[in-house]
């Protein structure tokens, strides 16, 4: 097992298929969520103080807009793929044979139920009644 | 291997990108189920409010933001080298200057974070 120890990231795989469109998708939704997550951590934390957004506040205001929900959706996507690929590379480099084939099954798994679950509270959240 | 240290700012730059990323991933896990509690117990949700927005939440909260803001900015300097090889030349400067904005942009926002659990208004204000 080789680590590769430079300046950058994991090295471009050779010979396409699932692993070299993961190593791009990793460069997109990072990109991405240099943007939503950077964004919302400023949103919440400095321009928001956590303490004054309760469920209702959520309910009437951010998620009161359904561009909001969008973008936050997009952010989930981005999150759970980025997120979940990047502990499968930890997983790989840590483990072999059947840990690291059960590893990454429950990776796996854990990404659709989180996924599901995400998408589930933006998208039939009912919206404040005027 | 993490503990293998064998120096550089390479080295030191990817240990901290991994340990940031997992500590992201588990903050990502609590994250999506509480926001999960918005719809399915609002009550409770506010409950864990209360802990983020106590004293030590707001230290966990502080830590976050460094995790990600260390994530994104050397994410940003992989992403760079990786597609513009001709920068490797330069890996050093990127590395201290990703420090630089991280420091930048990163020390009022722990301020703003941390100064209520001092007793003290927090120093930025934004309308409402």
């Amino acid at each position: 097992m080789t680590v590769r120890v430079r300046g950058s990231g994991r090295v471009k795989p050779q010979g396409g298929g699932f692993e070299l469109a993961t190593w791009y998708l990793m460069r997109l939704t990072g990109i991405g969520l240099f943007v939503t997550a950077l964004g919302h951590y400023l949103i919440t934390h400095f321009v928001y103080d956590p303490a004054s957004q309760k469920a209702q506040w959520i309910i009437d205001n951010r998620w009161g807009n359904i561009a909001w929900r969008t973008v936050d959706w997009l952010m989930l996507s981005f999150v759970v793929f980025h997120s979940f690929m990047g502990m499968r590379t930890v997983v790989q480099d840590y483990t072999r044979g059947g840990t690291r084939t059960l590893l990454t099954m429950a990776l796996y798994l854990g990404a659709f139920v989180l996924f599901a679950l995400g998408t589930i509270v933006v998208a039939t959240l009912q919206f404040p009644v005027a | 291997m993490l503990l293998q240290y064998r120096g550089g700012p390479g080295m030191l730059a990817w240990a901290f990108h991994r340990i940031s990323g997992v500590a992201i991933w588990a903050f990502v896990l609590l994250h999506v189920l509480d926001i999960w509690l918005v719809g399915a117990n609002p009550t409770l949700y506010d409950d864990v409010l209360r802990v983020y927005a106590s004293p030590i939440g707001r230290v966990g909260e502080t830590l976050l933001g460094a995790a990600l803001l260390y994530h994104a900015l050397n994410g940003l300097r992989i992403i760079v080298i990786d597609f513009w090889p001709a920068m490797t030349r330069y890996h050093r400067q990127l590395w201290t200057a990703s420090w630089v904005v991280f420091v930048i942009l990163g020390v009022p926002v722990a301020i703003q974070i941390m100064a209520p659990a001092f007793g003290l208004n927090a120093p930025f204000h934004f309308g409402g």
